[in-house]
Parts: structure tokens; sequence; C-alpha cells
């Protein structure tokens, strides 16, 4: 009961937000009502005229032409005006529509390009992009289904009664009485069916599984030739979907049949009560006949509406999944007198720094760190230890839990995040491209590149053969996360990006792992070059990075546990020098030089 | 979309039986105008009270008669539609699996992924209101005439000209909205794309200031959306208002000609009234219409992209060669014979003219820069690709000629990717060889160096392994995918990259393994490292798609100036010793 409670509250919290977007464009949700209840009038009216015209025609002789004449004239005049107020009820309802719509996704995207990195990379893209697209699809039909057909379905309802009742209230009495029943019969089948479209919806998603898996592994499944067999498990669940869907949409099919013969029910009555009034002398034949299309019109909205209303309960649920996504808490906005710093020498100050992801996992705990301009801090330690940590803290993705970070002595918190991430050259594991030509994606840092700054960039990072090769060149259009480059060629393009900009600090978070290392040696040397008075805080894996840093943090379990350049810690004799040393005990020779450790999943 | 009805061929009776029962259903709502005209001409008239009674049980008769007929066309429409989608989903499912990797690169696995599921679901409903309603609307509007004929010829004359300008402006708005609908789709899809950018690049976006640019970009998206729907819904909200001017129209000229008609003692009042009746059903028809049209629109767009896929097809051709056809006696297990290959769409080649032949139970290491074609060269082996110059033999026949079933089973092959599928550890080996026993498994398990690991896992071998592998950490998945590769007893291995994330012992204990295994395989390996090919009987080295050099470590030390480059990156203190 309470949770029932609950959930209305929170529906109506969310039509009364739908509202407040509806607001901006009020005159015409108010003109598409005028022009609802215009229609609806008037394509009653029709009916009654049309009836009165019968009674001019009585029989042979019995023709009344000037009557006649006058009635059609109406009609025409009725019919033209209600195709008008119609169409532009249609316009109106649908600018009304896209408009809210599309005021409500621009929202929810700049609320995504404000949000907290702990929310993205906590949930699933999948489900803030269903969110975006096919929750506000549904929300739109929802909604304008509700006003086309909740709005003149109630006004032909009340219209109907009216009209009715006007001309005769017995017959009213017979059309009114029977009606709901195919309220009853609707509500009873959709009960029933509700399990049943429950199992479909959940074979389907099993069945989605699978393909997600096979399809999306299908090389994997040709090389091992187990096409017959994963067909056979397809087949298995593809029966069982059969079988449910038949059953789902068989059920609900019967709703439509059912309420149509609870119409004809309604139209009989009508018909015999009426034709007894006519016999009385209490009603005309063309009174008949207009009751009758009343009768007729009169229950179909009731049909619609009972559609209309699990479409609106839907569209109000789709509507709440969105505005979470707006109400969610964004990033901790920049002070008002943040400042903006332009020439950044590249000096950082750690200064007992602490945090953690989750307040029972400690991380990292009181953490000094001094690094003057141009040093060069490796961090090391076996994957998965948390060693982009540090980085989220530095360009701030996530904010320190105590303690604090300065660049130049500023506390990072008190500058604007623009100027702090200006000064940081970032590539990392995980290449990112968007969508558009190869050119588009290198000048991101620098927007105004020229073209010969571009291909010295690409030069000096090696990309620039590759890019030579493609068929448009800087121009290639490359699709959806790089697609059909190589994994080592989308990283070449991150490190040309960082490489036209040369930002005074550097963050490089394994940034070679999936280029051979013959092209590796190559890129060192571009970017020992580009560091060279740099900053630079490197995830490294190369002995010969770690080996010519300043510091080297050692990370395990997320935790930094020691600190020191390659000698101290060696001498230290701790987890740094016992990886140092499996390294080369288990290696093949004193020579083996790539420091890898245990499960590094470089690979991919 | 009109492919895909072969579809509907188990279901022939259903197809046919669901719009039948439909229709008859239908004449049974035809008929009801007529018996009200009836009522009025002779049991009003007549003032005949038991006439009328009979005359309404005669309408609910016709409405339970309905009810019957109707229920039974929705069981067989659903009946035809769900087996339709079934079957249609299986050949799909099934035609997929057979593209070859060249066309799989081409289309990308995410939109092969949704046509098998919204969209055979979309074209499912599609089918659905098909066989129940699409016939059902055009029998009403012509039955209606037909009626109207039986009443009054002259008057049904109206009928002739009203439906041929309704048919203009239903089919003429649906023509015109059918582009615009997927102008929209395509509208929709560049919004997805770019919400899923930002999300999976938030930290990119960031880094470089990125948002408010972004945010200008999906605006610009979103706008374009907004007047696509905003221009087909101003479209498609004509069709009421026409049909509603067309049929209004009818009924006034009706009004006009009944009145002559009854003057001159041709029609009675009541057979007036069944003509507006049947005038009148054809608005309402049509109406109902209209709200179908957008659904079977967007089912046929997603029909003709299912049709797509149907119409991809593998460009490989199967081979004739059997099992039992070659005789294992060839001491050559691979050659390559002038091997080149270009990649469909791609400007340059990516291997050119590559030969080498690999002894039976040899270890061919291949070594090379990112984009080298290392990965290209070994996927020709199993006919992954096809080579687009040269041949490529397997026991002495050109790879072409064997099927590619029997071709496949001589192979194993380890990806750079290490994939796993949901399932325990036993059911992902065995698909290496459906009817590995258990001992074959653990057999695997010591070779590939996963026996250790698997054996600390709670239940072992039946330890169940997530989608994706995704509670194995990366060491742990290479090595239950060589494990897998390697329980079939291949007579070719191929490791493509594949021991990357394992550490130098391991890797090496690895290749021990392998070597001692009896009946030991031709085992070709892809690495970056230099530890790891080192030993192999002949290196190939690859540079840009060429042979830069082939032999043994030494060899190459000595001749291969590529070969050089690498081994000296990665073991510099050597370079140091020997090279200076």
């Amino acid at each position: 009961m309470e949770d029932k409670k609950m959930r209305q509250e929170s529906q109506i919290a969310a039509v009364k937000k739908v509202f407040r977007y509806l607001g901006k464009y009020r005159i015409f949700l108010v003109f598409s009502m005028l022009l609802a209840a215009v229609t609806v009038a008037l394509t009653l009216y029709v009916p009654k005229l049309t009836g009165k015209a019968v009674d001019y025609i009585v029989a042979e002789g019995l023709v009344s032409f000037p009557g006649v004449f006058k009635i059609m004239l109406q009609i025409g005049i009725c019919t033209l005006i209600t195709a008008l107020a119609q169409w532009i009820m249609n316009v109106c309802n649908n600018k009304m529509t896209y408009q809210v719509v599309r005021d409500i996704r621009n929202e929810a995207f700049r609320k995504i390009e404000i949000l907290p990195l702990k929310y993205i990379d906590s949930h699933p893209y999948g489900e803030v992009v269903s969110r975006v697209i096919a929750d506000v699809d549904q929300f739109a039909d929802g909604l304008l289904m509700g006003f086309t057909q909740l709005f003149t379905g109630v006004a032909t309802i009340v219209g109907t009664l009216g009209f009715m009742l006007s001309v005769n209230v017995k017959i009213t009495f017979v059309v009114v009485l029977i009606t709901p029943v195919s309220f009853v019969v609707a509500n009873f089948i959709a009960k029933r069916t509700f399990t049943m479209f429950k199992l479909q919806s959940e074979t389907r998603g099993e069945q989605t599984g699978l393909i997600d898996e096979m399809i999306g592994n299908q090389k994997v499944v040709q090389a091992f030739g187990q096409e017959n067999e994963t067909l056979e498990r397809f087949d298995e669940i593809n029966g069982r979907l059969q079988d449910c869907s038949l059953k789902a949409i068989f059920f609900s099919s019967i709703t439509n049949p059912a309420t149509r013969f609870v119409n004809s029910l309604v139209y009989t009555g009508v018909g015999i009560t009426g034709a007894f009034a006519v016999v009385n002398g209490s009603l005309t034949v063309g009174q008949l006949s207009c009751f009758l299309s009343y009768a007729n019109q009169y229950t179909k909205p009731f049909n619609e509406i009972s559609g209309v209303v699990t479409e609106l309960q839907n569209a109000i649920a789709c509507a709440q999944r969105i505005f979470d996504l707006i109400e969610e808490e964004p990033q901790v906005p920049e002070t008002e007198n943040a400042l903006h710093l332009t020439d950044i020498k590249g000096h950082v100050d750690l200064t007992d720094v602490s945090f953690s992801y989750l307040k029972e996992q400690r991380l990292i705990e009181h953490l000094n760190l001094n690094v003057k301009p141009g040093q060069r801090i490796a961090v090391v330690g076996p994957t998965g230890c948390g060693k982009t940590t540090l980085i989220n803290l530095l360009m701030r993705f996530y904010d320190v839990t105590g303690g604090r970070i300065e660049v130049d002595g500023t506390d990072i918190r008190d500058m604007t995040r623009q100027s702090l991430r200006a000064g940081f050259g970032m590539v990392l594991q995980e290449t990112w491209l968007k969508t558009g030509t190869i050119r588009d994606n290198i000048i991101m840092g620098k927007p105004d590149a020229s073209a010969e700054e571009i291909v010295e960039a690409a030069k000096a990072s090696h990309a620039h053969s590759f890019i030579k090769r493609l068929p448009k060149g800087y121009d290639t259009w490359i699709t959806e996360d790089g697609g059909s480059l190589s994994q080592g060629q989308k990283q070449l393009l991150c490190i040309t990006r960082v490489m036209l900009c040369r930002p005074p600090m550097l963050i490089l978070d394994e940034a070679t792992s999936s280029i051979d290392t013959r092209t590796e040696v190559k890129i060192q040397n571009a970017f020992a070059r580009l560091m060279e008075g740099r900053t630079s805080f490197i995830v490294a894996h190369r002995l010969s990075t770690i080996r010519e840093a300043d510091v080297i943090l050692v990370m395990k379990d997320g935790k930094i546990i020691e600190k020191g350049n390659h000698e101290s810690l060696l001498a230290k004799n701790g987890f740094y020098a016992e990886l140092y040393q499996s390294q080369f005990a288990l290696g093949t020779g004193p020579n083996a030089s790539g420091i890898v450790p245990v499960d590094n999943s470089a690979c991919c | 979309m009109k492919k895909l009805l072969i579809y509907l061929k188990g279901y022939k009776r259903e197809t046919i039986l669901a719009p039948l029962f439909k229709l008859l259903e239908a004449s049974f709502e035809l008929l009801v105008p007529l018996v009200m005209a009836a009522v009025i001409d002779k049991g009003i008239a007549g003032q005949d009270r038991p006439y009328i009674v009979r005359m309404c049980l005669v309408l609910v008769t016709l409405g339970i008669v309905g009810l019957a007929c109707s229920i039974t066309a929705q069981y067989f429409a659903a009946k035809a539609a769900t087996g339709f989608s079934a079957a249609l989903r299986h050949s799909l499912f099934e035609h997929i699996q057979n593209l070859s990797f060249t066309e799989m690169d081409r289309v990308g696995n995410s939109t092969l992924i949704t046509r098998m599921t919204s969209d055979v679901n979309q074209v499912q409903s599609g089918v659905n209101l098909v066989l129940r309603l699409f016939l059902r609307s055009p029998f009403i509007v012509f039955g209606a005439m037909i009626m109207a004929f039986t009443v009054d010829v002259k008057a049904a004359l109206v009928f002739v000209v009203t439906i041929p300008l309704l048919s203009i402006v239903v089919f003429g708005v649906m023509l015109i909205s059918m582009p615009l609908y997927r102008k929209v789709q395509a509208n929709l899809d560049k919004v997805l794309l770019v919400t899923r950018e930002n999300l999976s690049g938030s930290r990119v976006v960031r880094a470089f200031n990125k948002e408010e640019e972004e945010r200008e970009r999906f605006e610009e998206c979103n706008q374009t959306l907004t007047d696509a729907q905003k221009f087909v819904g101003r479209i498609s909200g004509l069709m009421n208002p026409l049909t509603y001017i067309l049929v209004n129209g009818g009924i006034i000229v009706l009004i006009y000609v009944g009145a002559l008609r009854v003057d001159s003692g041709v029609l009675t009042q009541g057979q007036v009234v069944a003509l507006i009746n049947y005038m009148s059903q054809i608005l309402v028809e049509l109406v109902k219409l209209a709200n179908l049209i957008i659904t079977v629109t967007k089912a046929i767009a997603c029909g003709n992209r299912i049709q797509n896929v149907f119409e991809m097809h593998s460009e490989m051709e199967d081979g004739l060669l059997e099992a039992g056809d070659v005789a294992a006696e060839e001491r050559e297990a691979v050659v390559f014979e002038h091997v080149s290959l270009t990649y469909k769409e791609a400007g340059a080649e990516s291997l050119s003219d590559i030969s080498f032949r690999a002894l039976r139970g040899e270890t061919i290491g291949i070594i090379g820069g990112t984009g080298s074609g290392k990965s290209s060269l070994v996927n020709l082996i199993p006919r992954f690709y096809d080579a687009t110059k040269g041949r490529i033999l397997v026991d002495g026949r050109d790879v072409k000629d064997y099927k590619l079933e029997v071709l496949r089973d001589k192979i194993g092959v380890v990806m750079q990717k290490a994939v796993l599928f949901k399932g325990t550890i036993a059911e992902n080996l065995r698909w290496g060889k459906g009817d590995a026993t258990e001992a074959e498994l653990l057999e695997a398990l010591v070779v590939s160096q996963a026996k250790e690991f698997v054996d600390t896992k709670e239940g072992g071998l039946a330890f169940k392994v997530e989608q994706g592998g995704r509670n194995l950490s990366g060491g742990q998945k290479q090595r239950l995918t060589i494990a897998r590769a390697l329980v079939r007893k291949p007579e070719i291995l191929i490791l493509d990259d594949s021991a990357s994330a394992l550490d130098f012992a391991t890797d090496a204990r690895l290749r021990r393994a392998i070597q001692e295994m009896e009946d030991s395989p031709t085992v070709f390996i892809v690495s970056q490292r230099a530890a790891s090919i080192q030993y192999a009987d002949k290196i190939v080295v690859l540079d840009d798609g060429v042979m830069a050099g082939i032999g043994t470590h030494q060899e190459l030390l000595e001749s291969c100036p590529t070969y050089q480059e690498i081994y000296y990156s990665q073991f510099p203190k050597e370079a140091g010793a020997d090279g200076r």
C-alpha cells in the first residue's frame, strides 16, 4: 500500500515536471484544446444534420428540396471547418510534443557533460543512452497520443452524451448503461495477459543475451566450427519464444473483438429501443439514424482511452527515468572567483592527500609528493592496482577526500577545470576517437591548428605514414570509436592529439601497450622530446621508462605502498625490488628489459 | 521486405485463414446497416414490433458470429506472425553465422544484433497487423461500395468516385511519409551516436575542455531530428482531415441523390439511411487504417534492413575436400606461394608477395611492427580471409579446395582478444572438441599452464565463467583460450599474440610444453616480443606487409636490419655488448 502511494506521488511529481516543460508552449496547448473542442462539436453536429436531412426525405413526392439544400450547405461548411481545425490541431500537437522532447533531450545531454565521472563510471553507457533515446521516444509517443486521442476522446464522449441527451433521454440511458461493459472486458483481459507478456519479455531477454554473445564473438564461433551447436541452442530458445509470444499476442488481441462485440450490443440496444420509440411516435426516423451513428461514436473513444491510459502510464514511467538523470547531482561547481591559470610551469604538490571511491575501502592515505617542473613520475604495479586513480585526481575527474593537490601553488579546486585540464596532455590506455575525420580527431586540443602543424605532430608520433595510406588521408572519415583502425593506430592518433597541443604537463597511461616495441621506441623518442622540460606522470610498463623516472610510485591493491627512485627502492628491498627481481629471475636472462607485471592485460 | 515473406510459407493455412475469417467478420458487419434499413422500412413503417425484435436478435447473432470469426482470425494471425518471426530469426541467425570475416568487418556486430532483435520484433508486429487489419480495411471500403450497389446502382456511383480519391489520399500520404520516417530514424541514430560517444569518451572530452562544443554538436543533431519529426508530422497529419472532407463530401452528394431518388419513388427513406451508414463505415475504417500505417511503415523499413543482411553473401566458396581425402604424409604442413592480400575497400595491399614453407612440427615465429600484417598472415591459413593473389597450401592442397569445416578442424586458433563464453570452464574447452573426455581437458590445461589456477577455482572444471569471462583475469582468459585450441589436438596451432598477458616464465613454459606434446602441432606464433619467437625454427619478419626476412634467430640477427632493430629495441644491453 505504502509502495503504491509512493509510486503515485512520484508519478504526480513527474506529471508536474512534464507540465513545467509544456509551460513554454502553453499557447499551443490552449489552442490545441480549443481546436479539439471545435472539431469534436462539429464532427458530432454532422450526424445530427444528416438525420435532419433524412427527415426531409420521407417518401415519393414528399421531399423538401429547399430544406435538403440548406442542410447540404451546412454539412459542407462544417466539414471544411472541422478538417482545417483538425489539421491545425495536429500541427500544434506535433510542434508541442517534439519541442518538449527536444528540450528534455538537450537538458539531459547538458547534464551528461557536467555529471561527475563517478556517475558515468558506475552506470553502463547503454543504460544512460537508452534513457536519452528510447525512453524519451516512448515518452514522446505517449505524449502525442495523449494530446491527440485523450483530448478528443474525452471531448467526444462528453459531446455525444450531450447530443444524445438533446435528442432523447431514455435511449441515452441505454447507451450509458451498456458501454462500461467494454471497459470491464478490456481490463479483465489485460490483467490475464500481463504474466504472459512478462514471460515473453524474459525469454526475449534470454535470446538477446545469446545473440549478443555469439554474434558479438562470431569470429571465435567460426574458428571453432561451432555454428551448428550455437544454432541448436538458439533454436531451443527460439521455440520457447514462439510459444509464449503466440499466447501473449493472441490473448491480448482478444480485447479488440470483445469490445467491438460490446459495441454491437450497444448498437442493437439503441436499435430496438429507438425503433419502438419511433413506432410510439416519440422519435423520428432521422433522429434514430443520427442516434445510431452517435452510439457508434460514443463507444469508440472508450476502447481508445483504455489504450491511451496504459500508453500514458508507460510514458510517465519513461519520463521519470529521464528526470532521474536530469536531476542527478552534478559535479561540484567551480567557485565564483576560480582562477584561470594560463602560464602553467608544471609544479605539482600533493599534500596529505587521501582518497577512496568507497568509504570502507581507503585507497590513498596521507600521500605527499612534490614534483618540480620537468620531473618524471612513474607509477608501477600490477594491472588493476588502481594506477588510474592518481590520474583521476590530477585531472580532477574525482575530488580528493582529504588533503589537497596544488599546481603552481594553487589548489586545483580553486582554479577553473578548464585551465587545469588544458595544462595536461593525456593519453589513456583506452583509446577514444569520435566520429569525424582523422583531422577532427587530431585537432581536438587545438582547433585552430594549421595543416603543417598537424602533419608535423603526426610525423612526430609516427602516425603520418599510416594516415597517408588511408583512402582520403587526413580527411578519412572514421566511424564510431575508430572502427576500421587497429588498436595501435588508434593509439597513435591519440598520441598525435597530445603532440599537437604540447601542454606543460603530461599524463601517459600505459599509452603504448598496443604498439609493438619497435614503433614504441620511435614514439618514446618523440615523447622524450616532448617531455623535455615538462612535468610527466607515466603509468609505466617498460623498465627503461621506470629507471629514468625521478620518482617511482609503487602501487598495489589500489594503494601507494612505496615511493622513491629506482636505486633507493631497490635498496629498500620491498615490493618493488620483488617485482623487479621476479622479472629478471623469470625472464629469459639478464637482458630482459620489458618489465611486464603478472597478468598485465596489455593485450586487447 | 517482399523476399522475407517466404518465411510465412510454413504457415500458409494460417496466413490465408486469418484474413479470411477477418473478412467474414467484416461481411457480417456490412450486413448491419441492411438489417437496420429493414427495421426502419418494414418494422417501423408497418408498426411491426415482433419484426423489430426479431431483427434485433439477428443483429445480436451477427455480433456473436462476428466475435467468433474475429477471435479465430486473431489466433491464426498471431500463430502465423510468431511462426514467421521464429523462422525468420532462425534463418537470419544461421545466415549471419555463415558470413565471412570480410562481411562482418564491414557491417559491424552491433547492427547485426539490433537487426536480429528489435527489427525482427517490429516486422513481427507488422505482419500480425497486416494479417488482421490491412485486408479488412480495403474489404470494408469495397464491401461498402458493393453493398451500396445492391441498394441502388445510381447512388452507388458516388462511392465509385469517392473511393479512388480516398485511396489516392491514403497511399499518397503513405508514400510521401515513408522516406521521411526513414530520415527521422537516421537522425535519431545520429543523436544516439553523439550521446554514446560522450559517455564513452567523457574523460577525453573533459580533458580537452570540449564540453561546450559537444553540447552544440548535440543540439544541432537534436534540432535536425526535431525538424524532421515536425515535418513528417505535418504531412501525415493531413490524412485524417483530407479523408474527412472526402467522406463528408460523399455524404452530401448522397443526400442530394437520395433526395432525388426518393422523390421519384425509386428509393425508400431507410435505404438512404443505409447508404449514409455505409459511407460512415468507410470513414471509420480509414481512420483505423491511418493509425496502422505508421506501424506498417516502420515494419517495412525494418524488414528492408533485415533483407539487406540476407543479401550479404559470403564471397567465400566452400571447397569439396573431405577429411579423409588428404593423405597426411606431406612433409610440408603449410606453404605460402606468392600470397598477397588486399582487404575490401582498402587502398593498399596489407600483405604483398609472401612465400615460405612450414614443415610438419616446426615452430614458425612471426614478428613485425603494428599494422605490418602479422595477424593478416595467420588469418589466411584457416581461411578467415581469402588471399587476393597467390595461394596457400595446407598438407599440399590449396585451402580453397577444402571444405571449410574440414580445414578449420585441423587448426587450433587462439586469437588476440581472449574470448570466453558464459558457461563452465569444461563447456568452454569443449568448443575445441565436443566429445573430449575430462582427461583430455586436463591435459590441455596442463600444457596451457592453466591447470594451476583452474584447480584453485571453486569447482575446478565446473567453475562458471561469466559472460565475456568477466570473472577471470586477462592472463587466465588467455591461458584458457589456448587450452581450448589445444583440446582439439590440432595439426596446426596458431597463437596470434595470445601470450601477451603472460609473464616471460609462463610464456616460456607454455612454449616448451607445446613442443613436448606428442604429435606436436605445427605452431605459428605471432608476437611483438622477440623473446617469444627467438627459439622458433623459422622466423618471418614482416615490415609493412612485406616479408623483410626469414630464417633463424641467428641468421636474422646477422642479415636482417628490421629484425635487428626490433630485437635490440627489446634487448638494449646486448646491443651495447655486440652492437657498438
